[in-house]
């Protein structure tokens, strides 16, 4: 172990510092330390710095396991989504006296039985089965319309990982795109879109989001489409940080000398752009795109949660913590409704919390270590 | 200077201007009006006809729902919110600001306790944690800063009321004053029932913001340790406590000041969603409410403030930025 850390740290030597000076003017080869390293590239060097991190490691497993969960775990579980139990609560009984006072005047109290059979099996307790022929098994047991919970985890996470990696990648294209013109052109196109970064900037998400729920609402759109416009209006609204962040670095790598040289070789302001200055902008792009999906999941799952997601039959992670809201029964006694769905919400945020800390830091040029 | 922030007030304006027209024409395109709403059941009973139902919009002001009654209703909107009247509004049948500055404080107490909660934990914590990098504390820092950011509001909420209200029962679980008590002629008593009341909500907010302090906190302290005036303050001599406690905590303040002037917009504007969960009377609420009602005046109003808020805290942050730090220069 620690031979290999020390094997590691003459690595980065050698690729962080300039070659030692008496290896560049020895032209025999010499027993130099580039004899005993091999020379590693930037990314590799990145890929090493990263998985070195615990905490990378532990968010890359994380989100490895929700990605497998949510999308290859449906097919092992024999229930569909928003499917539900009908297969019945079994017996349930309940019991009350009454008193009857028959024609002489005597009182009785009689003991009164009711048994009633629901249709839906709602609220099985975690690990039973459904009450069918070779019934099937309710891994976390089911919410208070008979729907299994586990499947509903899966087809939450799925509708999470899913939407996040959209809106992330479309409001990135629109941030780098308007950010690198503002950046590279400057004077009116930076004042323009700058202004328009402002405005957006001043107007509350939440709210507008909620108003937009409520015109897609009448408006007809199928329920299940509601969503996507939600997301597509979140990406509209959220490009501005990227925008920010990349007309930043734009305006201090204009300045470098690798740009006058791109100047002089008469390149033209689109090759100057997408192939000169974006790709150094590309590190810190990538931490800010990481962390947007974890705050993005955190939106979809707020947007469920107060109603504007997907409709009842569909599952969400928000949706499911909602259903303990205003309802003390659920709150209490049927934990495993609410609790597990937040806790989906949470690993995965954390997920790309942690990768995307542990990708600044492997990112970042000037680290030591 | 003077002239720096003479140009930034005038394009806060302009800003403020756009945000407006966009809010008013979005909240004008809201499906079911207040109106409508209100109605409902007289319409479909029939008791109310299309033509008073007509009237009583003109009265409120929507009838006209053509662009160009939009524009209009716009107009009339600015002329009256320019002189100071954001309106009635439709659901709480109060002026506007008298809402917001009724309901506001209930949201600015809890948030400014949250904050200074906040402060107290992350800068000390913040600060060990970057002073020994890669050590026990910073890893468990970390990960708690993490975990705590990725919170979704709503859950932690539920899960301090599922923890301390039902099942220790040491504090109660929404609202925000004991009302089967008689608090008349208790003023102290009172008020320390809406301190026992605000209490989850504190720690919410203090759990899902607290983090993100302690992250910023330990790469500003970080970004000072590794300047060449700590390396000259070490050559001199100086003990390691002097250095971190003299010369890396002052700068490390500099980020940390210009933020609180960012907060502004939180600390006034309250949490919509946690005072949902928490049953609070606060603004958050309160315009999440007029908000499913199409309640238009004071939607307005609301985002309004909180956009003014907004403008205001940037403008502010930048200010104290200059003021704090002596070597940023003005470029423009």
């Amino acid at each position: 172990m620690q031979e290999e850390e020390k094997i590691i740290q003459q690595e980065q030597e050698a690729v962080s510092e300039p070659a030692p000076e008496e290896a560049q003017a020895a032209s025999e080869p010499v027993e130099s330390v580039a004899d005993r390293v091999r020379i590693i590239s930037p990314f590799r060097l990145v890929m090493k710095r990263f998985f070195r991190s615990r905490l990378c490691v532990a968010g890359l497993i994380m989100f490895v396991f929700l990605f497998f969960f949510s999308f290859l775990g449906p097919v092992f579980v024999n229930w569909k989504e928003g499917e539900v139990d009908r297969s019945g609560t079994g017996d349930t009984a309940s019991y009350w006296e009454m008193e009857v006072t028959d024609e002489n005047g005597d009182k009785y109290l009689v003991y009164a039985e009711e048994v009633t059979k629901s249709e839906t099996n709602s609220h099985a307790a975690p690990f039973t089965y459904s009450n069918e022929e070779n019934g099937r098994l309710h891994v976390l047991g089911t919410d208070k319309d008979g729907r299994d919970i586990f499947v509903r985890l899966m087809y939450g996470g799925r509708l999470s990982i899913m939407l996040s990696f959209l809106v992330v990648l479309i409001y990135t294209i629109i941030g780098v795109v308007l950010g690198g013109l503002a950046g590279y052109f400057g004077k009116w196109v930076d004042q323009i879109i700058m202004r328009i970064v402002d405005i957006l900037n001043c107007i509350p998400s939440l709210p507008i989001l909620l108003i937009i729920g409520a015109i897609l609402e009448s408006t007809g759109v199928a329920a299940g489409m509601r969503i996507y416009i939600m997301m597509a209006c979140l990406a509209l609204l959220s490009w501005t940080g990227v925008a920010r962040l990349v007309r930043g670095q734009i305006l201090f790598l204009r300045e470098q000398e690798y740009m006058v040289a791109t100047e002089a070789l008469g390149f033209s302001p689109g090759r100057k752009i997408f192939r000169h200055l974006i790709p150094n902008v590309m590190p810190q792009l990538i931490v800010s795109m990481t962390l947007g999906l974890g705050s993005i999941i955190l939106y979809e799952a707020t947007l469920s949660f107060i109603g504007l997601g997907v409709p009842p039959e569909a599952a969400s992670w928000g949706q499911m913590v909602q259903s303990a809201v205003g309802n003390t029964a659920i709150l209490n006694y049927y934990v495993e409704c609410w609790l597990p769905a937040g806790i989906m919400i949470i690993l995965a945020v954390l997920a790309f919390n942690f990768i995307g800390d542990g990708l600044r830091d492997a990112l970042d040029p000037k680290m030591k270590r | 200077m003077v002239k720096y922030i003479v140009k930034r007030i005038l394009y806060s304006i302009l800003i403020l201007f756009v945000v407006s027209i966009i809010l008013y024409i979005l909240v004008r395109c809201l499906p079911m009006d207040y109106v409508e709403r209100k109605f409902l059941s007289q319409a479909t009973q029939g008791t109310i006809s299309p033509e008073e139902l007509y009237r009583i919009k003109e009265l409120y002001g929507l009838a006209d729902s053509s662009f160009v009654g939009i524009l209009r209703g716009y107009w009339n909107w600015l002329i009256s919110a320019l002189s100071g009247d954001l309106g009635t509004s439709f659901l709480y049948n109060q002026p506007v600001t008298t809402v917001i500055s009724s309901h506001m404080w209930v949201s600015f107490g809890i948030a400014i306790a949250a904050y200074v909660l906040e402060f107290v934990i992350a800068i000390p914590l913040g600060i060990k944690a970057a002073t020994r990098q890669y050590g026990a504390i910073d890893y468990t820092t970390t990960v708690f800063a993490m975990i705590g950011i990725s919170f979704p509001s709503f859950f932690i909420a539920i899960l301090l009321i599922k923890v301390f209200a039902f099942q220790l029962h040491w504090f109660p679980a929404t609202g925000i004053l004991d009302a089967t008590i008689d608090w008349a002629g208790d003023p102290m008593g009172k008020f320390g029932n809406q301190l026992w009341h605000i209490v989850l909500p504190m720690l919410a907010i203090t759990i899902i913001s607290v983090g993100g302090l302690m992250r910023h906190t330990r790469t500003n302290t970080l970004e000072v340790l590794n300047q060449d005036y700590i390396r000259t303050a070490r050559a001199k001599g100086l003990s390691e406590r002097t250095v971190i406690y003299k010369h890396v905590f002052r700068n490390t303040m500099v980020p940390l000041v210009t933020m609180t002037a960012g907060i502004i917009p939180s600390l006034f504007g309250g949490m919509m969603i946690l005072e949902q969960v928490f049953g609070l009377p606060g603004i958050g609420q309160i315009a999440y409410n007029a908000l499913q009602q199409g309640d238009i005046p004071f939607i307005m109003g609301y985002n309004m403030f909180i956009a003014i808020l907004t403008v205001l805290g940037t403008l502010l942050s930048d200010i104290m930025y200059m003021i704090v730090d002596p070597r940023i220069k003005i470029s423009k």
